[in-house]
């Protein structure tokens, strides 16, 4: 256990509050080079865990998010088209083979490299964050699949490139699509929850120290409250922070101060007109009393 | 306890460890978790790095590893408990004396076999076998296998007759469908003006191609299943339905509710028809009891909804609309889930009966909220319906 609470200390100091479990999970994704599925609702925190992950490790964060239509030239490597016309055009005059030209333009510095293959040739292991692959379709996720099974990609013109460090992986999904189940297979799961009351407040405490131990605690327990109501969009985490942010801007001490006041800072939190009209200034009231 | 820690096991205890281990990974296996030989090997390295007092460890470790998604994560620790700590589980249910004293992990070594499979039969719940031996003890899941009647899933001739047509007339929508988008995917040319426009960039070569985008037609299934006492004749054929249509779509989802609202269709997905009952046991607590439609719909709509429901999803309620909650709350939730979806269809097994009306209150508050309302109680009937499902 001694090692868990240790990692715990430096995914804090990292600025990430880690549960134990989580911190157990990371632990072992670091020891078994599996990639790590984090799910859960946005706003959560699943991006934060990969930022704090490469912090911690001093390694570099590489960043691919995904959308419906991403491909190979977005996600992998494309060839830098302008300068190998360029380079065409440049080379007319003088008398080198063609075959001789064909290689120079197809060589890697014409390379542009993309996410997947700009994490595969770093010299130090840096953590490669895939953010939201459920967004992406089911053919790219197929070729992630491979790729990050083999750790090497082949490029046509140049041959193929193998990992000179395998990065450490991090997965994230809304799961608004279902994942295949070969890519579930592969990977470590972890499910992300809301946080609880105590981690909520420490998170607040990381990100704006100057906060009131009162107004946290408030605040912390007013967001759980939210979050148990019917609503449409439930805040998340960066939304109490930013909530948090607007209250010390108005310098409310407590929230059961000025419900006027309160109630024009809940646009931080509440993101569709259905959820804005579900909370009424009684319902915010009820809730803000409750929140002691 | 650090200073426990600090001394690794010693090899004679690992053993009955690591056998324990495996036996867990089977019980996993049985209740549907991909389970593979490498995850086995990952699961033994995990529990090399636990020493015998680090059951959370352990717990977390084994979870993150085995779990694939919300659902498996969700009903990880209720098995891990079961088999891990047996003496909890006697605590909270009615358990015969005959299973053997048990210390958790920290005396997992000696003595642990008698336990283990009476854990493991716990679990898997099996129908059969409580069939058979109605008396053994051990598995409060099993009585309620028991009390379920299977009998009909399992009805051999009919049954397979009716699954038959149920897939075939699944895969017959499906193929409409499909042709469409297929359709939209011959449309998938090249744009014109945009590909021009792209190649500006590069002197006039048009490297960068503009595609038409492919519009996806195939809409989103979602279904609820009412198993109810009341719909107990039909429960089982909408579930042999809702089987069919989810090996035929590729993006179905299937719920059943009575007074819960559960997901199934990780579990009617299963391709052994024996795993399905089998879990469905594992289920079917408070199974053909009262209907809370309301509050089903209203939970779906809490957990749910946001993430399956968008502009191309269609919601099929399959329910005769006897709700014991509040008609005023069903109108609301249906409201809610009208707002998102793209149709709502109900299929009331009781609408072919000569001289129904449906006067429900709960059907009488969901009617005017229902884009199609249809008889469903048996393929005929079904079949029939294939047109305006297929045009929705």
């Amino acid at each position: 256990m001694t090692d868990i609470v240790a990692f715990q200390q430096r995914l804090e100091k990292a600025g990430y509050i880690a549960e134990p479990s989580l911190a157990a999970t990371l632990l072992l994704f670091t020891e078994l080079k599996r990639p790590l599925l984090l799910e859960g609702d946005a706003g959560v925190g699943k991006t934060e865990v990969a930022k704090a992950l490469a912090q911690s490790f001093g390694a570099p964060l590489i960043r691919l998010q995904c959308y419906e239509g991403l491909d190979a030239n977005a996600a992998v490597y494309e060839w830098n088209y302008q300068r190998q016309l360029l380079a065409i055009k440049i080379d007319e005059g003088e008398g080198r083979s063609s075959a001789d030209k064909e290689r120079h333009i197809f060589s890697e510095s014409f390379l542009l490299k993309r996410p997947l293959l700009e994490a595969i040739t770093q010299p130090q292991p840096p953590v490669l964050l895939i953010d939201e692959i459920d967004r992406a379709d089911e053919e790219f996720e197929a070729y992630l699949l491979e790729v990050l099974s083999d750790f090497q990609i082949s490029i046509p013109e140049l041959g193929t490139i193998k990992a000179s460090s395998i990065p450490y992986v991090v997965l994230t999904s809304n799961a608004t699509r279902e994942l295949s189940d070969a890519l579930r297979r592969r990977c470590l799961y972890y499910y992300v929850d809301y946080p609880s009351l105590d981690k909520e407040r420490r998170i607040i405490h990381t990100h704006l120290p100057q906060v009131g131990e009162r107004l946290a605690g408030q605040v912390v327990a007013f967001m759980h409250a939210l979050r148990g109501m019917d609503l449409r969009k439930k805040p998340g985490v960066s939304e109490t922070l930013d909530w948090v942010a607007a209250l010390l801007r108005v310098n409310v001490k407590k929230l059961d101060d000025d419900p006027a006041l309160l109630m024009q800072t809940l646009v931080c939190l509440l993101k569709t007109r259905e959820d804005r009209d579900a909370i009424t200034p009684d319902v915010m009231q009820r809730l803000a009393a409750n929140a002691q | 306890m650090s200073a426990r820690q600090a001394q690794a096991p010693p090899a004679s205890q690992l053993d009955p460890l690591v056998e324990r281990i495996m036996e867990f990974l089977a019980l996993l296996r049985r209740q549907g978790f991909e389970v593979g030989v490498r995850e086995g090997l990952d699961a033994l390295r995990i529990a090399e790095r636990c020493t015998l007092l680090e059951r959370e460890r352990l717990r977390w470790g084994l979870r993150s590893l085995l779990c694939g998604n919300a659902d498996e994560w969700k009903r990880f620790d209720q098995l891990f408990d079961a088999y891990w700590l047996p003496q909890s589980r006697k605590t909270s249910q009615v358990q015969p004396a005959a299973v053997p004293k048990q210390g958790g992990l920290g005396t997992g070594g000696a003595g642990s076999g008698g336990d283990i499979a009476g854990a493991d039969r716990a679990q898997t719940g099996d129908a059969s076998d409580a069939a058979q031996e109605g008396t053994r003890g051990g598995a409060s899941w099993q009585e309620s296998t028991a009390q379920t009647d299977f009998r009909l899933l399992n009805d051999p001739r009919e049954v397979r007759a009716i699954e038959n047509l149920a897939e075939r007339l699944a895969r017959r929508m499906r193929r409409r469908i499909q042709r469409r988008q297929r359709l939209a995917r011959y449309g998938r040319r090249i744009h014109l003006r945009r590909t021009i426009r792209a190649s500006l960039r590069y002197g006039g070569t048009p490297i960068d191609l503009v595609y038409q985008r492919r519009v996806r037609v195939l809409p989103r299934l979602v279904m609820l299943l009412d198993v109810s006492r009341s719909m107990n004749l039909y429960s089982y054929f909408f579930l042999r339905f809702a089987r069919g249509m989810l090996g035929a779509f590729d993006d179905a989802h299937a719920f059943i509710y009575h007074t819960r609202l559960i997901p199934v269709s990780e579990v009617l997905r299963e391709r052994d028809a024996d795993k399905v009952k089998e879990k469905l046991g594992v289920i079917a607590l408070g199974w053909a009891g009262g209907t809370r439609i309301g509050e089903s719909v209203q939970a779906f709509n809490q957990h749910y909804a946001s993430r399956l429901l968008n502009s191309r999803s269609i919601v099929v309620i399959m329910s005769d609309g006897f709700d014991t909650g509040p008609a005023t709350l069903l109108a609301e939730e249906l409201r809610r889930v009208r707002r998102r979806a793209r149709k709502i269809v109900w299929l009331n097994p009781l609408l072919g009966r000569a001289g129904y009306e449906p006067l429900a209150a709960g059907m009488q508050a969901a009617l005017p909220l229902i884009d199609v309302f249809a008889p469903a109680h048996n393929l005929d009937t079904l079949a029939a319906l294939e047109k305006q499902l297929v045009n929705l």
